[in-house]
């Protein structure tokens, strides 16, 4: 279980979403350790927990099938191979930049991952619930987060976040006891 | 030192729903915050995390750990950003089955989505914005810059029509440190 997930970690590029459709792939299909249907709970699971969705997927399967050390070693299995690749990396980067041509190559590069971002959000919100409450929380933490890097306060996320959670709970609530 | 990193991570490691996108802005948030690194050199490990394999966040923890802490920062980092996952995936199968139907969970999770797609949207656009304009010691637009967005567009546009489907990051990484290479070579 360890290797079979440590290849996974080796060779998914792209993320989360890239890495459950080989996950699926190698898990459900070649060796059969959990069935599909689980699959489509994990991958719904691993959506509404905090984390990277790859460590929650391997957590998820690794247990299912040899309990706390199968969670273990699938979740270490994912997160070596990465782990190693970037501490090389971290080791020579700032060498790397000094040469003219990377550094000017980076320059776009760093453009790109703007439009990266931006894109991730957009097709975020093309499967949002077109709904009156989603779009204003969408709305109103888009406007709280220009704001706050336009005036460089010092507001965290998190605390958006958990004022976002908050204002749908009560929403929630409320319609129920108005019903 | 460790200790931060530790907290540090582990916040987001906590708070990252959503996948690699939504953890950028948090991650953006504590880097900066704890004065860890400059904007500018965050911006290059995103392209370099997108562009390895492995889970961004992962590969983001690491980077940082390592450049602050070399490799004992860069195992604490990692380990503090998995570790929350890791629980709570191992609790919600082990003991609390029913907790992510349940339908209060769920109301708190519809509000978090939006929430995150919001701070997601407002983080590349102000990358984009921030790319194409100068603002010390006036604003003024980056030519430059600006050049690379408009030649990205086309490239996005063009790819799209012929294929039907989305530029992979990897590839859009690619193209752009061609065209850095270019505009900013002449």
């Amino acid at each position: 279980m360890f290797f079979t997930f440590m290849k996974i970690g080796a060779f998914t590029f792209g993320g989360g979403y890239a890495m459950i459709s080989i996950i699926e792939d190698i898990c459900v299909d070649k060796k059969q350790w959990i069935s599909h249907d689980d699959m489509m709970n994990v991958t719904i699971i691993a959506e509404s927990t905090p984390g990277p969705i790859a460590i929650n997927c391997a957590t998820f399967v690794g247990y299912q099938q040899a309990g706390l050390a199968g969670a273990l070693s699938a979740t270490l299995g994912v997160v070596l191979p990465s782990f190693f690749i970037i501490f090389l990396i971290s080791l020579f980067f700032e060498r790397f930049l000094e040469i003219r041509l990377i550094a000017n190559g980076f320059k776009g590069v760093k453009v790109a991952v703007g439009i990266l971002i931006w894109n991730g959000a957009v097709s975020m919100i093309k499967k949002m619930q077109k709904k009156a409450l989603p779009m204003a929380i969408m709305a109103g933490s888009f406007g709280a987060m220009v704001f706050i890097n336009l005036f460089s306060r010092n507001v965290s996320t998190v605390s958006l976040m958990l004022i976002a959670g908050a204002v749908s709970l009560t929403v929630f609530i409320l319609r129920d006891l108005y019903k | 030192m460790l200790l931060e990193l530790f907290l540090g991570f582990l916040k987001v490691g906590c708070f990252a729903f959503g996948g690699a996108y939504g953890a950028i802005p948090l991650i953006r948030d504590v880097v900066l915050s704890y004065g860890w690194m400059g904007d500018e050199e965050l911006t290059y490990l995103i392209a370099v995390s997108e562009s390895t394999p492995g889970p961004i966040m992962v590969n983001l923890a690491t980077y940082v750990g390592s450049s602050q802490a070399g490799f004992l920062g860069a195992a604490t980092a990692t380990l503090a950003v998995v570790f929350p996952a890791f629980c709570i995936i191992l609790l919600i199968t082990a003991v609390l089955k029913t907790a992510v139907k349940n339908k209060y969970t769920q109301a708190v999770l519809r509000g978090l989505k939006p929430c995150i797609a919001g701070i997601i949207l407002a983080t590349g656009t102000n990358m984009i914005v921030s790319h194409c304009f100068i603002s010390f010691p006036s604003i003024q637009p980056d030519i430059r810059n600006i050049a690379i967005v408009f030649l990205l567009a086309i490239a996005m546009a063009i790819w799209k029509k012929r294929f039907q489907k989305r530029l992979s990051p990897l590839l859009l990484i690619l193209l752009s440190a061609c065209f850095g290479v270019v505009v900013y070579g002449i």
